[in-house]
């Protein structure tokens, strides 16, 4: 297990940012994109909010064959796939395409096409036995979301193996926590791994209504999403996707690729509790930090900045920060916290993702995001959370933390350079 | 390096309810498809669980919360923990693990709920849908139900997943966790789950049980989809030998590729899977006793799979055989299952058969076995594939295992 992972190449698809220097800018610029949701008529919902992508798939590359077939979230995935594998200049994968994997994360998979086929085969009527020949002659691909890995590996022209890791909304870290693995044990020598989601869809909203776990604070869209403030009172649901091309660290260096940063831990645990609650001293979580960290072989001081999981609701803030507070103990006082879901909300499976590429990113920059919409802190939340403005600084070692329905709590360390290799 | 041993089977099929009756089933090659109730769809059979009562089987709380299939995974888990004798409250949660695959979510509860909101209004969805539904609840309750804390994970490649999963165990008990309950349960028999499968296009329109799964066979048309699964204990063989529980055998070897475009012009990856599989357990294509086919019954990719079996085997290298003839394809639980024979085929040394199938040609290579035949050595291989190209070959052994 002594191969080191290196990051060489990154793609976002964010709400208000579609590409990874225009996702930088916003998250520097502190600017929420939450809004009311334009993509169907949300009058019935008791939350009517979303992060929304401006997503026009043929402006980002995709043919009109691609934009009739796929779903949305597969066509997230192709477009921030794309961009990740030019941004590493990695050059075309030819015989060494059985050296290469993909691990793509995903929650809720082809959701909006899932819900689009039922309405198609139900005609209107309830009845048990839909109409199976008015569905889609792509319904399959839907139904089974490892469709969206089949087709991230034609378009790297990857060989070796291939997954859709889906523990709901730690998908994202963890399919890039399954990628390292892939590479370490020596499986393959680079992983195109991510996630995706494109959530937004009536019978999402609908879900999230029935258990009150997102924000109804409709008449003021822009500021809907205040983790960690006293006046927090949900999540704002939210889409898109983030590939990373992770790339034996040797390799990388050899080739003198650009590398943003190691991938020098990864756990995953559960809670054992609840699909939904959490016990409020994130034992567990702090269990994935601890064991992530001693991974990565770093003390918890060498930790210079955290990207919280940050949904805003009431338990996830106070479970979060208890379990920072278990893992880094002192040090967890001193590093700054922030939650970039207060400006792009909550993509479920993708947001892992996107949330270690804006560690990367951070690493590369010298900046953290802030935690916009934080204006006052519930008293029991006492950590430094960055609030509303972005932060220059130098960061070397970066922590992201996910936590999801299952009770999946999963955390991943990267480290701008862990040194010369043994 | 720490070998991964097999402790404890848990097993919901059509053909039987637990190991035992399940094995007893599969080495007589007892058919296990029946039609589907009013079905007039153009797929008229399926293999079936009958006789699973959800109040009996699990704590009636999680009834209404939960699909069928997480049902099947709740009992599965229950009983394989019961049959590696393991006493859960001698570890620390936060050293046993989940990692389960799926490929469809609950979706019969999806299909009730997606009516709710399309027929009734929004405010008609279950408050249990949110997670009744997605792709990662089986492991998320199993993982609820017995207090396991440690390393999770939940993984999808159509039916070469349920593979996968088994090998993803094995690496997180390498790693040092202690115990990890692995597998994988699917239930894609509602309307809207058989429509899916309809628009796939693999399904079989057969309208006689004896001729709608035939792998293999010049008259292969398709598969039968069935519902199922099984959930196994692995552990480290040195832990399984000190807590005195009997050991089925281990996972010896893995290996996954992914087939290239099909329009690419270039060769499909299973044999390089397999040689993988053979390469990481440190076999030799002659120590393999037995091979448990994906028998896709499609002929393009029967033959695909013969050629592979001969260029890794030579012709009529080694036996081959596909018991899911008897019980359908049931997708990321089809795998597991497999594995679940291939341990009982090397321990009672004898090769469970193939039904059904009689008139093959589609490569004359393949030595299909079609009647309970004896088996020697201690090592069997399992393969499943995935639409999209996912093939996944595991290794199980018996190596060093002593008599149960």
């Amino acid at each position: 297990m002594s191969r080191r992972v290196a990051i060489t190449g990154i793609g976002v698809v964010a709400p208000g940012a579609v590409g990874t220097k225009q996702f930088w800018e916003l998250l520097m610029a502190g600017r929420p994109v939450t809004r009311t949701i334009t993509s169907f008529d949300p009058g019935r919902f008791r939350s009517q909010l979303a992060a929304e992508c401006d997503f026009y798939p043929e402006q980002h590359g995709l043919s009109p064959e691609q934009c009739a077939r796929l779903d949305r979230v597969t066509q997230f995935a192709l477009v921030a796939a794309r961009e990740a594998m030019l941004d590493s200049r990695i050059a075309s994968t030819g015989e060494a395409a059985h050296r290469v994997g993909v691990s793509i994360g995903t929650a809720v998979g082809c959701t909006q096409q899932l819900e689009q086929q039922y309405r198609a085969v139900s005609d209107h009527h309830e009845h048990w036995w839909v109409d199976h020949s008015r569905a889609s002659p792509f319904f399959y691909d839907y139904f089974v979301p490892s469709s969206i890995a089949a087709e991230l590996a034609w378009l790297v022209g990857a060989e070796g193996p291939s997954t859709v890791v889906s523990t709901g909304c730690t998908s994202g870290i963890d399919a890039i926590g399954y990628g390292c693995e892939l590479i370490r044990e020596g499986s393959v020598d680079v992983v195109v791994a991510g996630g995706s989601d494109a959530p937004i869809a009536p019978i999402t909203v609908a879900c999230f209504d029935a258990i009150k776990a997102t924000s109804s604070r409709n008449d003021d869209p822009e500021t809907a999403c205040r983790p960690f403030d006293r006046t927090r009172n949900g999540f704002v649901l939210g889409e898109g996707a983030a590939v990373l091309v992770l790339e034996r660290l040797e390799l990388a260096r050899a080739r003198g690729a650009r590398i943003y940063g190691e991938v020098a831990g990864f756990a995953s645990r559960s809670n054992g509790y609840h699909m939904t609650g959490l016990r409020a001293d994130g034992r567990e979580m702090a269990a994935a930090v601890t064991a992530a960290l001693d991974e990565a072989r770093l003390p918890a001081t060498a930790v210079d900045y955290v990207n919280a999981h940050g949904t805003a609701t009431k338990q996830n803030d106070r479970h979060e920060t208890a379990a920072l507070k278990h893992s880094l103990r002192e040090h967890a006082y001193r590093v700054p916290v922030s939650s970039i879901k207060s400006m792009i909300g909550h993509s479920l499976g993708a947001i892992g993702a996107i949330e270690v590429a804006t560690c990367a990113l951070s690493l590369e920059n010298g900046a953290v995001p802030p935690t916009a919409n934080l204006h006052e802190p519930e008293p029991e939340l006492d950590l430094d959370y960055v609030p509303l403005v972005a932060r220059e600084m130098p960061v070397e070692v970066a922590l992201t933390v996910g936590s999801g329905f299952g009770g999946f709590q999963s955390a991943m360390v990267l480290a701008r350079d862990l040194g010369p290799l043994a | 390096m720490t070998t991964a041993a097999v402790t404890g089977i848990g097993v919901v099929a059509p053909n039987g309810l637990g190991v035992a009756d399940y094995w007893s089933a599969v080495l007589r090659g007892q058919p296990a498809i029946g039609p589907i109730p009013d079905s007039t769809y153009p797929v008229r059979f399926a293999g079936q669980v009958v006789g699973f009562e959800p109040d009996r089987h699990l704590p009636g709380r999680l009834v209404p919360q939960t699909d069928r299939m997480t049902q099947f995974a709740i009992a599965a888990a229950d009983w394989a923990v019961q049959d590696a004798k393991l006493d859960l409250s001698g570890f620390d949660p936060l050293d046993v693990g989940v990692v389960t695959a799926g490929t469809s979510g609950g979706f019969s509860f999806g299909q009730r709920e997606l009516a709710n909101l399309c027929h009734r209004g929004p405010e008609h969805v279950s408050a249990y849908m949110s997670f009744a539904w997605f792709y990662a609840v089986n492991s998320g309750q199993i993982s609820i139900r017995h207090d396991l804390r440690g390393p999770t994970g939940v993984l999808v490649a159509d039916q070469a997943g349920g593979l996968d999963a088994l090998a993803q165990a094995r690496r997180k008990v390498r790693q040092g966790t202690r115990l990890v309950l692995t597998g994988g349960l699917d239930c894609p028999l509602c309307p809207y789950s058989l429509t899916a499968q309809l628009a796939g296009g693999r399904l079989s329109d057969r309208d006689d049980p004896a001729t709608a799964y035939l792998p293999f066979d010049v008259r292969a048309g398709g598969h039968v989809p069935g519902e199922g699964g099984a959930i196994l204990v692995l552990e480290d063989r040195a832990q399984a030998g000190a807590r005195g529980a009997a050991v089925y055998g281990e996972i010896a070897g893995y290996g996954a590729t992914t087939d290239p475009h099909p329009d690419s012009g270039r060769p499909p990856n299973l044999r390089r899977a397999i040689e993988l599989a053979l390469a990481d357990a440190g076999l030799h294509p002659a120590d393999v006793a037995v091979v448990f086919a994906d028998a896709a019954a499609v002929p393009e990719l029967d033959q695909a799979e013969a050629r592979a079996l001969a260029e890794v085997f030579g012709p009529h290298g080694v036996p081959v055989t596909a018991p899911k003839t008897a019980i359908g394809r049931i997708y990321a639980g089809g795998g597991p299952l497999d594995v679940v024979a291939a341990l009982l085929a090397l321990r009672e040394r004898v090769i469970p058969p193939t039904v059904n199938v009689a008139r093959r040609t589609v490569d004359r290579a393949v030595d299909l076995v079609e009647a309970p035949r004896p088996l020697t050595g201690s090592a069997a291989l399992v393969l499943a594939r995935g639409v999209g190209g996912f093939n996944s070959a595991l290794v199980v052994s018996t190596r060093d295992i002593v008599d149960r």
